[in-house]
Protein backbone atom coordinates (compact mmCIF):
# COMPACT_ATOMS: atom_id res chain seq x y z
CA UNK A 1 0.00 0.00 0.00
CA UNK A 2 2.91 2.53 1.07
CA UNK A 3 4.17 1.88 -2.49
CA UNK A 4 1.39 2.39 -4.26
CA UNK A 5 0.69 5.73 -2.37
CA UNK A 6 4.38 6.95 -3.42
CA UNK A 7 4.15 5.88 -6.89
CA UNK A 8 0.99 8.15 -6.77
CA UNK A 9 2.51 11.19 -5.06
CA UNK A 10 5.66 10.83 -7.61
CA UNK A 11 3.22 11.22 -10.57
CA UNK A 12 1.39 13.64 -9.20
CA UNK A 13 4.63 16.00 -7.98
CA UNK A 14 6.64 14.81 -11.09
CA UNK A 15 9.04 14.48 -8.56
CA UNK A 16 10.76 11.27 -6.86
CA UNK A 17 12.19 13.13 -4.60
CA UNK A 18 8.85 11.92 -2.52
CA UNK A 19 10.22 8.69 -1.97
CA UNK A 20 13.83 9.95 -0.55
CA UNK A 21 12.44 12.15 2.24
CA UNK A 22 8.96 11.04 3.26
CA UNK A 23 8.92 13.67 5.41
CA UNK A 24 8.76 16.22 3.12
CA UNK A 25 6.36 19.33 3.24
CA UNK A 26 4.61 18.87 0.12
CA UNK A 27 3.23 22.05 0.22
CA UNK A 28 5.88 24.18 1.16
CA UNK A 29 8.27 22.38 -1.40
CA UNK A 30 5.62 23.93 -4.09
CA UNK A 31 5.26 20.35 -4.65
CA UNK A 32 1.33 19.47 -4.40
CA UNK A 33 -1.62 21.99 -4.94
CA UNK A 34 -5.23 22.03 -4.60
CA UNK A 35 -5.80 20.63 -7.46
CA UNK A 36 -3.39 17.44 -7.43
CA UNK A 37 -4.88 17.09 -3.66
CA UNK A 38 -7.85 16.33 -5.41
CA UNK A 39 -6.34 14.17 -8.27
CA UNK A 40 -5.11 12.19 -5.00
CA UNK A 41 -8.02 12.10 -3.07
CA UNK A 42 -9.58 10.24 -6.05
CA UNK A 43 -6.93 8.42 -6.58
CA UNK A 44 -6.82 6.96 -2.99
CA UNK A 45 -11.17 5.98 -3.54
CA UNK A 46 -10.30 4.38 -6.71
CA UNK A 47 -6.99 2.35 -5.52
CA UNK A 48 -8.23 1.24 -2.05
CA UNK A 49 -12.06 2.05 -2.11
CA UNK A 50 -11.54 4.84 0.63
CA UNK A 51 -13.52 7.76 0.32
CA UNK A 52 -11.75 10.65 1.61
CA UNK A 53 -13.20 13.93 1.82
CA UNK A 54 -11.83 17.18 0.66
CA UNK A 55 -12.90 18.40 4.12
CA UNK A 56 -11.88 16.27 5.98
CA UNK A 57 -8.65 17.05 7.13
CA UNK A 58 -7.02 20.28 7.61
CA UNK A 59 -4.22 20.38 5.19
CA UNK A 60 -1.42 20.06 7.92
CA UNK A 61 -2.53 16.61 8.63
CA UNK A 62 -2.22 15.62 5.16
CA UNK A 63 1.51 18.02 4.19
CA UNK A 64 4.04 14.71 4.25
CA UNK A 65 3.76 11.62 1.93
CA UNK A 66 4.38 9.87 5.79
CA UNK A 67 1.31 11.38 6.70
CA UNK A 68 -0.84 10.77 4.25
CA UNK A 69 0.05 7.47 3.95
CA UNK A 70 -0.74 7.17 8.06
CA UNK A 71 -4.15 8.59 7.41
CA UNK A 72 -4.85 6.15 4.77
CA UNK A 73 -3.85 2.85 7.05
CA UNK A 74 -5.66 4.63 9.64
CA UNK A 75 -9.08 4.61 7.81
CA UNK A 76 -8.01 0.71 6.49
CA UNK A 77 -8.03 -0.74 9.49
CA UNK B 1 -24.69 49.70 18.52
CA UNK B 2 -22.72 48.09 15.78
CA UNK B 3 -20.19 44.81 16.74
CA UNK B 4 -16.89 45.93 16.58
CA UNK B 5 -18.11 48.82 14.58
CA UNK B 6 -18.32 51.81 17.38
CA UNK B 7 -16.91 53.11 20.78
CA UNK B 8 -20.09 51.18 22.92
CA UNK B 9 -19.11 48.28 21.41
CA UNK B 10 -15.69 48.26 22.60
CA UNK B 11 -17.05 49.53 26.09
CA UNK B 12 -19.45 46.83 26.79
CA UNK B 13 -16.67 44.48 25.21
CA UNK B 14 -14.47 44.88 27.84
CA UNK B 15 -16.81 44.76 30.39
CA UNK B 16 -18.83 41.32 29.40
CA UNK B 17 -15.25 39.80 28.19
CA UNK B 18 -13.60 39.81 31.70
CA UNK B 19 -15.62 37.48 33.59
CA UNK B 20 -14.71 35.22 30.25
CA UNK B 21 -11.12 35.24 30.93
CA UNK B 22 -11.29 34.80 34.88
CA UNK B 23 -12.84 31.35 33.98
CA UNK B 24 -10.36 30.72 31.23
CA UNK B 25 -7.46 31.77 33.95
CA UNK B 26 -9.36 28.96 36.51
CA UNK B 27 -9.52 26.60 33.94
CA UNK B 28 -13.38 26.81 33.81
CA UNK B 29 -15.45 26.37 30.53
CA UNK B 30 -16.48 29.23 28.74
CA UNK B 31 -18.77 27.57 26.39
CA UNK B 32 -22.12 28.84 28.69
CA UNK B 33 -20.65 32.37 29.00
CA UNK B 34 -19.83 32.79 26.17
CA UNK B 35 -23.19 31.77 24.84
CA UNK B 36 -24.54 34.35 27.00
CA UNK B 37 -22.49 37.21 25.93
CA UNK B 38 -23.23 36.28 22.79
CA UNK B 39 -26.91 36.28 23.21
CA UNK B 40 -26.39 39.93 25.24
CA UNK B 41 -24.37 41.03 21.74
CA UNK B 42 -27.00 40.00 19.13
CA UNK B 43 -29.63 42.00 21.06
CA UNK B 44 -27.82 45.22 21.53
CA UNK B 45 -26.56 45.02 17.29
CA UNK B 46 -30.13 43.95 16.46
CA UNK B 47 -32.68 45.53 19.05
CA UNK B 48 -33.62 48.15 17.17
CA UNK B 49 -35.22 45.71 14.89
CA UNK B 50 -36.97 43.03 16.52
CA UNK B 51 -37.86 41.88 13.55
CA UNK B 52 -34.76 40.62 12.15
CA UNK B 53 -33.85 39.09 15.83
CA UNK B 54 -36.89 37.04 15.33
CA UNK B 55 -35.84 36.02 11.53
CA UNK B 56 -32.29 35.08 12.81
CA UNK B 57 -34.34 33.10 15.69
CA UNK B 58 -36.60 31.50 12.57
CA UNK B 59 -33.46 30.90 10.92
CA UNK B 60 -31.47 28.68 13.41
CA UNK B 61 -34.12 26.52 13.92
CA UNK B 62 -35.16 25.94 10.84
CA UNK B 63 -31.57 24.70 10.35
CA UNK B 64 -31.07 23.26 13.31
CA UNK B 65 -34.10 21.21 12.10
CA UNK B 66 -32.88 20.58 9.22
CA UNK B 67 -29.38 19.15 10.24
CA UNK B 68 -31.09 16.55 12.38
CA UNK B 69 -33.62 15.57 9.82
CA UNK B 70 -30.79 15.35 7.29
CA UNK B 71 -28.66 13.21 10.03
CA UNK B 72 -32.15 10.62 10.18
CA UNK B 73 -32.44 10.37 6.43
CA UNK B 74 -29.20 9.89 5.26
CA UNK B 75 -28.54 6.66 8.42
CA UNK B 76 -31.35 5.47 6.39
CA UNK B 77 -30.02 6.38 2.66
CA UNK B 78 -27.13 6.55 2.96
CA UNK B 79 -25.29 8.65 0.45
CA UNK B 80 -28.20 9.37 -1.36
CA UNK B 81 -27.51 11.70 -4.11
CA UNK B 82 -31.16 12.90 -4.30
CA UNK B 83 -31.93 13.76 -0.88
CA UNK B 84 -28.12 15.51 -0.63
CA UNK B 85 -29.11 17.85 -2.86
CA UNK B 86 -32.50 18.68 -1.51
CA UNK B 87 -30.71 19.54 1.41
CA UNK B 88 -28.30 21.63 0.13
CA UNK B 89 -30.96 23.42 -1.58
CA UNK B 90 -33.15 23.48 1.52
CA UNK B 91 -30.15 24.91 3.67
CA UNK B 92 -29.09 27.48 0.94
CA UNK B 93 -33.15 28.68 0.40
CA UNK B 94 -33.13 31.52 2.86
CA UNK B 95 -30.18 33.33 2.10
CA UNK B 96 -32.02 32.67 -1.89
CA UNK B 97 -35.05 34.49 -0.97
CA UNK B 98 -33.13 37.59 0.74
CA UNK B 99 -30.94 37.78 -2.17
CA UNK B 100 -33.38 37.54 -4.76
CA UNK B 101 -36.17 39.62 -3.51
CA UNK B 102 -33.34 42.01 -2.15
CA UNK B 103 -32.36 42.06 -6.18
CA UNK B 104 -35.71 42.56 -7.03
CA UNK B 105 -37.31 44.91 -4.96
CA UNK B 106 -34.51 46.79 -3.18
CA UNK B 107 -35.22 45.13 0.21
CA UNK B 108 -34.77 41.92 1.07
CA UNK B 109 -37.36 39.92 2.62
CA UNK B 110 -35.78 37.62 5.48
CA UNK B 111 -32.90 39.73 5.60
CA UNK B 112 -30.72 39.69 9.24
CA UNK B 113 -27.31 40.33 9.90
CA UNK B 114 -24.71 37.26 9.11
CA UNK B 115 -27.62 35.70 7.04
CA UNK B 116 -24.63 35.41 4.02
CA UNK B 117 -22.23 34.17 6.15
CA UNK B 118 -24.10 31.67 8.74
CA UNK B 119 -25.21 30.00 5.15
CA UNK B 120 -21.82 28.53 4.92
CA UNK B 121 -21.96 27.01 8.48
CA UNK B 122 -25.34 25.49 7.83
CA UNK B 123 -24.12 24.07 4.51
CA UNK B 124 -21.08 22.38 5.40
CA UNK B 125 -22.87 20.68 8.22
CA UNK B 126 -25.18 19.16 5.37
CA UNK B 127 -21.82 18.18 3.08
CA UNK B 128 -19.97 17.08 5.93
CA UNK B 129 -23.00 14.47 6.95
CA UNK B 130 -23.20 13.44 3.92
CA UNK B 131 -19.61 12.04 3.57
CA UNK B 132 -20.21 10.67 7.22
CA UNK B 133 -17.90 13.19 8.95
CA UNK B 134 -20.35 14.20 11.22
CA UNK B 135 -23.14 11.62 12.71
CA UNK B 136 -24.84 13.78 15.88
CA UNK B 137 -25.36 17.78 16.05
CA UNK B 138 -25.87 19.05 20.01
CA UNK B 139 -28.26 21.40 19.86
CA UNK B 140 -26.15 24.19 22.10
CA UNK B 141 -23.13 23.31 20.13
CA UNK B 142 -25.20 24.26 16.52
CA UNK B 143 -26.32 27.30 17.70
CA UNK B 144 -23.52 28.53 19.82
CA UNK B 145 -20.93 27.95 16.49
CA UNK B 146 -24.07 29.62 14.04
CA UNK B 147 -24.51 32.43 16.49
CA UNK B 148 -21.24 33.02 17.84
CA UNK B 149 -21.06 36.94 18.25
CA UNK B 150 -17.06 37.53 17.04
CA UNK B 151 -17.76 35.87 14.09
CA UNK B 152 -21.61 36.61 13.55
CA UNK B 153 -21.67 39.27 10.91
CA UNK B 154 -18.71 38.88 8.45
CA UNK B 155 -16.85 35.79 9.15
CA UNK B 156 -14.01 35.14 9.47
CA UNK B 157 -16.03 31.17 8.47
CA UNK B 158 -15.30 28.56 10.83
CA UNK B 159 -15.88 25.00 10.59
CA UNK B 160 -18.45 22.99 12.67
CA UNK B 161 -15.95 20.32 13.86
CA UNK B 162 -12.78 22.37 14.40
CA UNK B 163 -15.10 24.81 16.64
CA UNK B 164 -16.83 21.51 18.39
CA UNK B 165 -13.18 20.51 19.09
CA UNK B 166 -12.70 23.97 21.06
CA UNK B 167 -15.52 23.66 22.94
CA UNK B 168 -14.44 20.41 24.29
CA UNK B 169 -10.95 20.77 24.71
CA UNK B 170 -9.40 21.60 27.96
CA UNK B 171 -6.74 24.61 27.75
CA UNK B 172 -4.27 24.76 30.87
CA UNK B 173 -4.08 28.11 32.35
CA UNK B 174 -0.76 28.63 30.60
CA UNK B 175 -2.43 27.84 27.14
CA UNK B 176 -4.99 30.13 27.84
CA UNK B 177 -2.65 33.31 28.74
CA UNK B 178 -1.21 32.43 25.70
CA UNK B 179 -3.99 32.32 23.98
CA UNK B 180 -5.25 35.71 25.78
CA UNK B 181 -1.96 37.78 24.97
CA UNK B 182 -2.30 36.72 21.10
CA UNK B 183 -5.89 37.86 21.18
CA UNK B 184 -5.26 41.07 22.70
CA UNK B 185 -2.35 41.57 20.55
CA UNK B 186 -4.98 41.12 17.53
CA UNK B 187 -7.60 42.91 18.67
CA UNK B 188 -5.15 46.05 18.97
CA UNK B 189 -3.40 45.52 15.50
CA UNK B 190 -7.04 44.91 14.22
CA UNK B 191 -8.23 48.82 15.41
CA UNK B 192 -5.24 49.67 14.10
CA UNK B 193 -6.08 48.74 10.70
CA UNK B 194 -9.29 49.52 10.37
CA UNK B 195 -9.71 52.91 12.75
CA UNK B 196 -6.29 54.50 11.49
CA UNK B 197 -5.54 53.20 8.12
CA UNK B 198 -8.51 52.21 6.21
CA UNK B 199 -10.08 55.18 8.15
CA UNK B 200 -6.94 56.89 6.10
CA UNK B 201 -7.73 55.23 3.10
CA UNK B 202 -11.11 56.34 3.25
CA UNK B 203 -10.51 60.09 2.96
CA UNK B 204 -8.05 59.48 -0.10
CA UNK B 205 -11.02 57.88 -1.99
CA UNK B 206 -13.62 60.50 -1.06
CA UNK B 207 -10.79 63.53 -1.18
CA UNK B 208 -8.99 62.57 -4.15
CA UNK B 209 -10.59 59.36 -6.15
CA UNK B 210 -13.66 61.12 -6.96
CA UNK B 211 -13.30 63.51 -10.24
CA UNK B 212 -13.65 61.44 -13.58
CA UNK B 213 -9.90 62.05 -14.79
CA UNK B 214 -8.18 58.92 -15.15
CA UNK B 215 -5.70 60.07 -12.62
CA UNK B 216 -8.83 60.25 -9.98
CA UNK B 217 -10.01 56.44 -11.05
CA UNK B 218 -6.44 55.33 -10.34
CA UNK B 219 -6.13 56.72 -7.34
CA UNK B 220 -9.81 55.33 -6.47
CA UNK B 221 -8.69 52.05 -7.57
CA UNK B 222 -5.29 51.78 -4.92
CA UNK B 223 -6.66 53.28 -1.92
CA UNK B 224 -10.63 51.74 -2.17
CA UNK B 225 -8.63 47.85 -2.33
CA UNK B 226 -6.16 49.22 0.48
CA UNK B 227 -8.94 50.28 2.45
CA UNK B 228 -10.92 47.35 1.96
CA UNK B 229 -7.89 45.05 2.82
CA UNK B 230 -7.15 47.24 6.30
CA UNK B 231 -11.03 47.69 6.76
CA UNK B 232 -11.78 43.93 6.18
CA UNK B 233 -8.15 42.58 7.78
CA UNK B 234 -8.82 45.31 10.84
CA UNK B 235 -12.21 43.70 11.67
CA UNK B 236 -11.04 39.72 10.89
CA UNK B 237 -7.96 40.51 13.53
CA UNK B 238 -10.69 41.64 15.97
CA UNK B 239 -12.88 38.72 15.41
CA UNK B 240 -10.51 36.03 15.70
CA UNK B 241 -8.76 37.81 18.72
CA UNK B 242 -12.25 38.14 20.21
CA UNK B 243 -13.04 34.51 20.01
CA UNK B 244 -9.46 33.40 21.61
CA UNK B 245 -10.72 35.40 24.64
CA UNK B 246 -13.50 33.16 24.52
CA UNK B 247 -11.53 29.97 24.40
CA UNK B 248 -12.25 29.41 20.56
CA UNK B 249 -9.38 29.72 18.17
CA UNK B 250 -11.26 31.03 14.93
CA UNK B 251 -9.37 30.78 12.09
CA UNK B 252 -7.03 33.59 10.64
CA UNK B 253 -8.60 35.31 7.45
CA UNK B 254 -5.83 36.91 6.08
CA UNK B 255 -1.99 36.73 5.39
CA UNK B 256 -0.14 39.18 4.00
CA UNK B 257 -2.21 39.24 0.48
CA UNK B 258 -0.02 42.57 -1.39
CA UNK B 259 2.86 39.98 -0.88
CA UNK B 260 1.07 37.12 -3.25
CA UNK B 261 3.41 36.34 -6.14
CA UNK B 262 0.67 34.84 -8.58
CA UNK B 263 -3.41 34.93 -8.22
CA UNK B 264 -3.15 31.39 -6.74
CA UNK B 265 -0.95 32.47 -3.82
CA UNK B 266 -3.28 35.89 -3.33
CA UNK B 267 -6.33 33.48 -3.17
CA UNK B 268 -3.87 31.47 -0.33
CA UNK B 269 -4.05 34.73 1.58
CA UNK B 270 -6.97 36.84 0.81
CA UNK B 271 -10.49 36.19 3.08
CA UNK B 272 -9.01 32.97 3.31
CA UNK B 273 -11.69 31.37 5.40
CA UNK B 274 -14.21 31.82 2.30
CA UNK B 275 -10.91 30.88 0.12
CA UNK B 276 -10.77 27.69 1.78
CA UNK B 277 -14.45 26.66 2.18
CA UNK B 278 -15.01 27.05 -1.35
CA UNK B 279 -11.76 25.10 -2.52
CA UNK B 280 -13.51 21.94 -0.11
CA UNK B 281 -16.95 22.49 -1.29
CA UNK B 282 -16.91 23.39 -4.48
CA UNK B 283 -13.52 23.49 -6.29
CA UNK B 284 -12.60 20.07 -4.94
CA UNK B 285 -16.02 18.02 -5.17
CA UNK B 286 -16.25 19.66 -8.69
CA UNK B 287 -12.83 18.21 -9.61
CA UNK B 288 -13.55 14.95 -8.40
CA UNK B 289 -16.52 14.17 -10.33
CA UNK B 290 -15.13 15.21 -13.03
CA UNK B 291 -11.83 13.09 -12.56
CA UNK B 292 -13.94 10.32 -12.11
CA UNK B 293 -16.66 10.66 -14.66
CA UNK B 294 -13.92 11.81 -17.15
CA UNK B 295 -15.92 15.12 -18.02
CA UNK B 296 -12.60 16.56 -19.38
CA UNK B 297 -10.03 15.33 -22.17
CA UNK B 298 -7.53 17.37 -21.14
CA UNK B 299 -6.66 18.19 -17.21
CA UNK B 300 -6.36 21.56 -17.81
CA UNK B 301 -9.14 21.96 -19.19
CA UNK B 302 -11.06 20.56 -16.44
CA UNK B 303 -8.98 22.67 -13.53
CA UNK B 304 -9.95 25.71 -15.57
CA UNK B 305 -13.63 25.02 -16.20
CA UNK B 306 -13.74 24.30 -12.16
CA UNK B 307 -11.51 27.50 -10.84
CA UNK B 308 -14.19 29.73 -13.32
CA UNK B 309 -17.54 27.62 -11.74
CA UNK B 310 -15.59 28.40 -8.21
CA UNK B 311 -15.19 31.90 -8.46
CA UNK B 312 -18.70 32.16 -10.35
CA UNK B 313 -20.04 31.13 -7.77
CA UNK B 314 -17.79 33.45 -5.51
CA UNK B 315 -19.12 36.23 -6.93
CA UNK B 316 -23.07 35.76 -6.69
CA UNK B 317 -22.71 34.98 -3.56
CA UNK B 318 -21.44 38.33 -2.92
CA UNK B 319 -24.64 39.44 -4.32
CA UNK B 320 -26.25 39.14 -7.98
CA UNK B 321 -25.47 42.72 -9.26
CA UNK B 322 -23.57 42.51 -12.18
CA UNK B 323 -20.36 43.68 -10.68
CA UNK B 324 -20.00 41.04 -8.59
CA UNK B 325 -20.72 38.31 -11.06
CA UNK B 326 -17.78 39.99 -13.00
CA UNK B 327 -15.79 40.67 -9.85
CA UNK B 328 -16.11 36.44 -9.49
CA UNK B 329 -16.05 35.41 -13.25
CA UNK B 330 -12.45 37.80 -13.40
CA UNK B 331 -11.02 35.65 -10.67
CA UNK B 332 -12.33 32.40 -12.01
CA UNK B 333 -10.48 33.37 -15.81
CA UNK B 334 -7.04 34.55 -14.23
CA UNK B 335 -7.10 31.64 -11.72
CA UNK B 336 -7.24 29.25 -14.87
CA UNK B 337 -5.12 31.04 -17.28
CA UNK B 338 -2.54 31.06 -14.01
CA UNK B 339 -2.58 27.66 -14.06
CA UNK B 340 -2.03 26.79 -18.00
CA UNK B 341 0.17 29.30 -17.71
CA UNK B 342 2.32 27.52 -15.02
CA UNK B 343 2.05 23.94 -16.08
CA UNK B 344 2.71 25.33 -20.06
CA UNK B 345 5.32 27.61 -19.70
CA UNK B 346 8.66 26.78 -20.56
CA UNK B 347 10.35 30.01 -19.12
CA UNK B 348 7.79 29.95 -15.93
CA UNK B 349 9.52 26.40 -14.98
CA UNK B 350 13.30 27.90 -15.73
CA UNK B 351 12.96 30.91 -13.76
CA UNK B 352 10.44 30.51 -11.27
CA UNK B 353 12.88 30.60 -8.43
CA UNK B 354 14.72 33.77 -9.62
CA UNK B 355 14.09 36.83 -8.00
CA UNK B 356 13.92 39.49 -10.70
CA UNK B 357 10.93 37.04 -12.17
CA UNK B 358 9.20 36.94 -8.70
CA UNK B 359 9.72 40.66 -8.81
CA UNK B 360 8.15 40.75 -11.98
CA UNK B 361 5.35 38.17 -10.83
CA UNK B 362 4.27 40.20 -7.08
CA UNK B 363 3.50 43.64 -9.69
CA UNK B 364 1.24 41.70 -12.25
CA UNK B 365 -0.29 40.06 -9.04
CA UNK B 366 -0.97 43.14 -6.87
CA UNK B 367 -2.33 45.01 -9.83
CA UNK B 368 -4.39 42.27 -11.22
CA UNK B 369 -5.70 42.35 -7.62
CA UNK B 370 -6.42 46.07 -7.21
CA UNK B 371 -8.67 45.99 -10.63
CA UNK B 372 -10.49 43.22 -9.23
CA UNK B 373 -11.32 45.32 -6.48
CA UNK B 374 -12.06 48.26 -8.69
CA UNK B 375 -14.60 45.34 -10.28
CA UNK B 376 -15.51 44.72 -6.91
CA UNK B 377 -16.55 48.55 -5.81
CA UNK B 378 -19.18 48.91 -8.76
CA UNK B 379 -16.67 51.71 -10.58
CA UNK B 380 -15.61 49.77 -13.17
CA UNK B 381 -19.16 48.97 -14.48
CA UNK B 382 -20.30 52.27 -13.57
CA UNK B 383 -17.12 53.39 -15.99
CA UNK B 384 -19.32 51.31 -18.92
CA UNK B 385 -22.25 52.56 -18.24
CA UNK B 386 -23.49 48.53 -17.14
CA UNK B 387 -24.47 49.60 -13.39
CA UNK B 388 -25.57 52.29 -11.91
Amino acid sequence: MEEKILDMLEELCGDSIVREDIDINLLEEDLIDSLDYTELLVSIEEEFGIVMSPSEFTRDQMDTPAKIIAQVKARMN
Amino acid sequence: MTLFGDFYFFIWAALLLVPAVVLGLMEKPIKYYGAFVTAVFIYMAMGSSPKAILNLAVYCLYQLLLVNAYIFVNRRKPRNGILYWLFIILSIAPLGVWKISAFVTGHGIFAFLGLSYLTFKSVQIIIEIYDGLIKEVKPFDFLYFLTFFPCLSSGPIDRSRRFSEDLYGKLSRAEYIDLLGNGLFKIVLGMTYKFALAAGFYQAITWLGSGSRLINQGIYMYSYGLYLFFDFAGYSLMAVGTSYILGIKSPDNFNKPFLATDMKDFWDRWHMSLSYWFRDFIFSRFMMKAIKGKWFKNKLTGASVGFIINMGVMGVWHGLDIYYIIYGLYHGVLLALTEIYQKKSKFHKKHKKERWYKFISWGITFNLAMFGFFIFSGRFTQILGLSG
